[in-house]
């Protein structure tokens, strides 16, 4: 009787939904390793060895700040951090990746040595946005792992629905977009047709590497380098792709719903 | 004696070794080769100067065929001399050829002479949707439903055409290429260090199996091959994403007929498996698992153990909530009967994968062309017969089951040993051809080096290069309120197709 079975496995389980972040985020799987750390001053002078192995050339030398990490362009493969001689770049094992603007994804000397949290979208917007916003997804050039990760995030376990956030059919029913993919030519005019129909005031978000750069198709000629050029970015997520724990933590980062939060100690 | 050069999975043949023949006789060869049961794994052309770009201003162009012996494991390639302008087209007689002239006709110029219809496939132009005008049924009664390319859901981009009367679809057409990124145009010249990145990235849901064959084919041409536990690794994280990727399906299924146990579980117990790879390698879409040479991390006895047993409770409860849903009467109702695909067109349309096998076709790489690992454990092939939605829903079923055992046999029979071998250069004009079943269908890649050694083409064909055409077919005489449905039950990448 599968009416009967439904219901006595629902009683049994129980709710489902993972506690954070009134409770501890989720670990990361152990290998994942989670945002970059990079303290060039721990580079050596002619050591060159991770921008060699680097396959999306993440990682350049500056005249005036030496050795710099993109994380907008990094596909958190790890090989950097296994070359490098001196520990330069390290595993943070830490999920919060979100940005506000791509220049704080560069990662470099001092204070520069690890990312700039994403700030809320500010009091104005929160109090337009913050207790209900819906967004539009458009993949463009999209691989389907972005996809299915911001997917991910509307099961029972993450249930996005609790913080009022929602995906919505039309534009014409959304407070901003959430860009995936590069941005491959031929769907440049849909995706600016998306965002020409969001009502203002309205704000994007670029999920995935390929969004923020171009990621592994950052040189191909079919495609743009990431959404950036075409629509005004109010949020960076980065990851090939990035693990559902860092977009949950984006989003509620710029609605300013992590303010206070037990997941945020420590 | 046979007009073509024959070898088996994963191995490579001499260019020169390779029968040249005028267009028309290679085109008649491989029609009597199909009508003898072989079927279309890759039809491309090439620049016959040895060059490596595909713009070179090449005025000839040669073509390449690899076809497919399923019953006898053996794999057949053949060429034609440079030419410009015709050849005649294979596609009045056997229909699975149709996208690849498509694709000839796109990239070279050359025209199949005969083809039905012929048009571009995945050519970018600023105005969407690109690659009109669509096929019209006409009449005053007809009416034409156009969607995307942005869909209502989460999910990659495509244009679908309808042509109706009141709700029952006379033709389906479907437009992509809007996710084209020139991937491989970005391969030829290589191997680069970004290949196998933006293999990774070809299709993300299918990351194992594409790069599985991509590194296959370039260990074939260096002459040397992964190791042993590599190759086990690979075996382990491909059925992992089956199962993820299957689960989901079963999920999303339940979910478009509004049967929320089902697809609420699903959902979930999709997570734990996409969990599971990132067990093995960090990333939950097995991202910087497999190289060229080999892997990148190892599946030790721990962790091995550790795998097992998430897996046999994410196996436990894929079951019972599978069960809910075969069970429910009214969710049966919505699944049998609609999308139905006779197995006649499915062969003729040379479908692969779960979509094919619940045509009650019987093939299976792992089964009929074994390579790597699958040499030494085999898979049984699940066949449903019924052609419907339901039966690509058991099929789906019955291979969540197979890779369950699979994985509990395979876990504990690690071969042990080293993860990676070191790359020699790649041997110059040969071609390398290796299959992978992905959890779509036949992943297939033909790579093709210069004098020098670099690749010539890398050439791509998702399984759902060779299924979309199956989702057209299905769709008629159907309601088009049951499009979402018959969609799912297919569930093929666009991305995959446009490369």
């Amino acid at each position: 009787m599968s009416t009967f079975d439904v219901l006595f496995h629902r009683i049994q389980t129980g709710c489902e939904t993972i506690a954070y972040p009134d409770g501890p985020a989720p670990a990361l799987p152990d290998r994942h390793g989670g945002a970059l750390l990079m303290d060039s001053t721990r580079c050596l002078d002619t050591c060159h060895a991770c921008m060699d192995i680097c396959p999306t050339q993440a990682i350049r030398r500056t005249q005036e700040d030496g050795i710099e990490l993109d994380l907008g362009r990094c596909l958190f493969c790890g090989s950097c951090v296994e070359v490098c001689p001196t520990q330069a770049i390290t595993h943070t094992n830490n999920h919060r990746m979100a940005v506000r603007k791509k220049d704080d994804l560069i990662l470099g000397t001092g204070a520069r040595s690890q990312l700039r949290l994403a700030e809320d979208l500010g009091s104005r917007l929160i109090a337009l946005l913050g207790r209900s916003i819906r967004l539009r997804q458009v993949s463009a050039g999209g691989c389907n792992a972005c996809e299915a990760d911001v997917n991910v995030l509307g099961t029972i376990g993450w249930d996005l629905g609790r913080f009022g956030i929602q995906f919505v059919a039309s534009p014409r029913h959304a407070d901003g977009i959430l860009i995936t993919g590069p941005v491959s030519k031929a769907m440049e005019l849909a995706l600016r047709k998306t965002w020409d129909a969001i009502p203002e005031p309205k704000i994007a978000i670029a999920v995935g590497s390929c969004a923020i750069s171009g990621g592994p198709f950052h040189a191909n000629s079919e495609t743009h380098a990431g959404a950036d050029g075409i629509i005004p970015i109010d949020l960076y997520i980065p990851g090939c792709p990035p693990h559902p724990l860092t977009i949950l933590d984006g989003l509620l980062r710029m609605l300013g719903k992590l303010k206070g939060r037990r997941s945020e100690a420590g | 004696m046979t007009p073509f050069a024959t070898l088996s999975n994963a191995s490579s043949v001499s260019w020169d070794a390779i029968p040249q023949k005028t267009p028309e006789n290679m085109c008649s060869s491989i029609a009597e080769a199909m009508a003898n049961g072989a079927r279309i794994c890759s039809f491309f052309g090439l620049p016959s100067d040895n060059s490596i770009s595909l713009n070179s201003g090449s005025k000839t162009i040669e073509l390449v065929a690899v076809l497919a012996h399923d019953t006898e494991d053996a794999l057949s390639v053949i060429r034609s001399m440079p030419f410009s302008g015709s050849f005649p087209s294979l596609t009045p007689d056997h229909p699975q050829a149709h996208l690849f002239e498509r694709l000839i006709f796109e990239e070279h110029g050359l025209t199949p002479t005969g083809h039905p219809w012929l048009k571009t496939v995945r050519k970018t132009d600023t105005n969407a949707p690109w690659n009109s005008p669509f096929f019209e049924v006409a009449g005053s009664e007809i009416h034409e439903v156009a969607v995307g390319p942005v869909h209502a859901g989460i999910i990659e981009p495509g244009h679908f055409r309808f042509q109706c009367t009141g709700e029952i679809v006379h033709h389906l057409e479907i437009a992509l290429g809007y996710q084209h990124r020139g991937i491989e145009a970005a391969l030829t010249g290589g191997p680069f260090p970004s290949g196998i990145k933006q293999i990774e990235a070809l299709a993300g849901d299918t990351s194992i199996a594409h790069t599985t064959a991509y590194a296959t084919n370039l260990e074939v041409l260096s002459g040397t091959e992964a190791p042993l536990q590599a190759q086990w690794v690979r075996a382990i994280a491909l059925e992992l994403e089956r199962l993820a990727n299957h689960t989901g399906d079963i999920g999303a299924l339940a979910n478009d007929v509004a049967f929320l146990p089902t697809s609420s579980a699903c959902g979930r117990i999709r997570g734990d498996f996409l969990n599971l790879t990132a067990l093995i390698c960090g990333n939950r879409f097995g991202r910087s698992l497999v190289t060229p040479g080999g892997c990148r991390y190892d599946l030790e006895t721990e962790r091995a153990c550790r795998l097992r047993e998430r897996l046999l409770v994410s196996l436990s409860e894929v079951e019972q909530a599978a069960r809910w849903l075969w069970e429910s009467s009214s969710s049966r109702a919505r699944f049998e009967r609609i999308g139905t695909l006779t197995p006649d067109d499915a062969a003729r349309m040379g479908m692969v994968g779960p979509a094919a096998r619940a045509c009650g076709l019987v093939r299976d790489v792992r089964f009929d062309h074994p390579a790597g690992w699958h040499r030494f454990a085999q898979i049984p092939v699940s066949v449903w017969p019924d052609g419907d939605v339901q039966a690509r829903a058991r099929v789906r079923w019955l291979e969540i089951r197979q890779s369950g055992e699979f994985l509990k046999e395979q876990l504990a029979a690690a071969p042990g040993g080293p993860l990676i071998t070191p790359m020699p250069p790649l041997m110059p004009d040969t071609l390398a051809v290796t299959l992978v079943e992905g959890w779509r269908g036949e992943v297939c890649h033909v790579a093709i080096t210069d004098h020098q050694g670099r690749l010539r083409t890398c050439k791509v064909t998702d399984p759902s290069f060779h299924n979309w055409t199956g989702l057209a077919l299905a769709m008629r005489n159907q309601a088009i309120s049951d499009f979402p449905i018959c969609n799912k039950s297919f569930n093929l990448s666009y991305c995959g197709f446009d490369l």
